[in-house]
């Protein structure tokens, strides 16, 4: 009954598989946004696991490198969040909705 | 000597918070997938998020943990349902997917899954862990984490406050709106 990194690949891809499923399956482009980051939250939980299971380090140097990996792809994704969220106000301010079938073309009519 | 005891005894009460933080995880990522409803999209991606906190707290990544909760669930998810709330008529708007779409999504996903399942096992049964997780009281102190940041990749951690700054510059320009300009 240990836990070993296969758990953690099986729940990160099922995660990943939730988030790609969201970004199809949705028509709000804040759903979208949502899905984008399950994905990343996948990503993340594996370089986590690989860390900590295949590449720990010794007890007096640990490799962090994984974990390091996980702290810039949350500020990528907290950086992504704010710019899309940017476009989706920029866009509704336009066109009153935020339903991605209506956003082939980002430019004002007429 | 109770030593084996006790690592047993460790070793069960890792597999039941990584079973209980696996469904919350997996459970609200469903959710997440299936819900029309936006705000109840959102509320779920918070509990699959708090969820994947949980589970760096099991890996040993307790400043990791931290930030995921702080960062994510305080502050991109909030900036989300701030988001929902100025772009909706109602916060409870609904856009339904197409049934063509439904199948598609669906037939993707499953396929995906199962041969993402299908590769990891087959990759794992071939390469068993060479080295053994780290045990003792603190091996990864967030102390290590500090001095990697400032020291093997501060070039990125410099580019990362850079970014930072240009993106909430253009985030301001972005969301402003035309009818402030002349």
């Amino acid at each position: 009954m240990t836990i070993g990194l296969t758990h953690f690949l099986v729940l990160a891809a099922f995660l990943f598989v939730c988030g790609l499923m969201t970004i199809l399956l949705k028509r709000n482009a804040i759903g979208i946004l949502m899905g984008v980051e399950l994905v990343l939250n996948a990503a993340n939980v594996n370089l986590v696991a690989f860390n900590y299971y295949q590449h720990p380090g010794s007890a007096a140097h640990p490799l962090l490198t994984g974990q390091i990996f996980a702290i810039f792809i949350i500020v990528l994704a907290a950086a992504e969040a704010a710019v899309a969220l940017a476009i989706f106000l920029s866009f509704y301010n336009s066109f009153s909705t935020i339903d991605v079938e209506r956003a082939n073309e980002m430019r004002e009519q007429g | 000597m109770n030593l084996p005891l006790a690592i047993s005894e460790t070793a069960t009460a890792t597999a039941v918070l990584f079973y209980a933080l696996a469904l919350m995880c997996a459970g609200s990522a469903v959710v997440v997938v299936v819900s029309r409803n936006i705000v109840r999209t959102a509320v779920a991606l918070m509990f699959s998020l708090v969820g994947v906190a949980g589970l760096y707290f099991l890996l040993n990544a307790e400043f990791l943990a931290a930030v995921q909760l702080v960062v994510y669930a305080g502050g991109t998810l909030i900036l989300m349902i701030f988001g929902v709330m100025l772009t909706s008529r109602s916060p409870t708007s609904r856009f339904e997917p197409s049934k063509s779409e439904v199948v598609v999504a669906v037939s993707i996903g499953v396929v995906l899954m199962v041969s993402l399942t299908a590769a990891l096992l087959h990759w794992t049964r071939r390469n068993p862990p060479q080295s053994a997780p780290l045990t003792g009281e603190h091996p990864y102190a967030v102390a290590e984490l500090g001095k990697a940041l400032l020291g093997d990749y501060l070039v990125p951690f410099e580019l990362a406050s850079v970014l930072l700054l240009s993106v909430m510059i253009g985030a301001a320009y972005l969301a402003k709106g035309r009818r402030d300009l002349p």
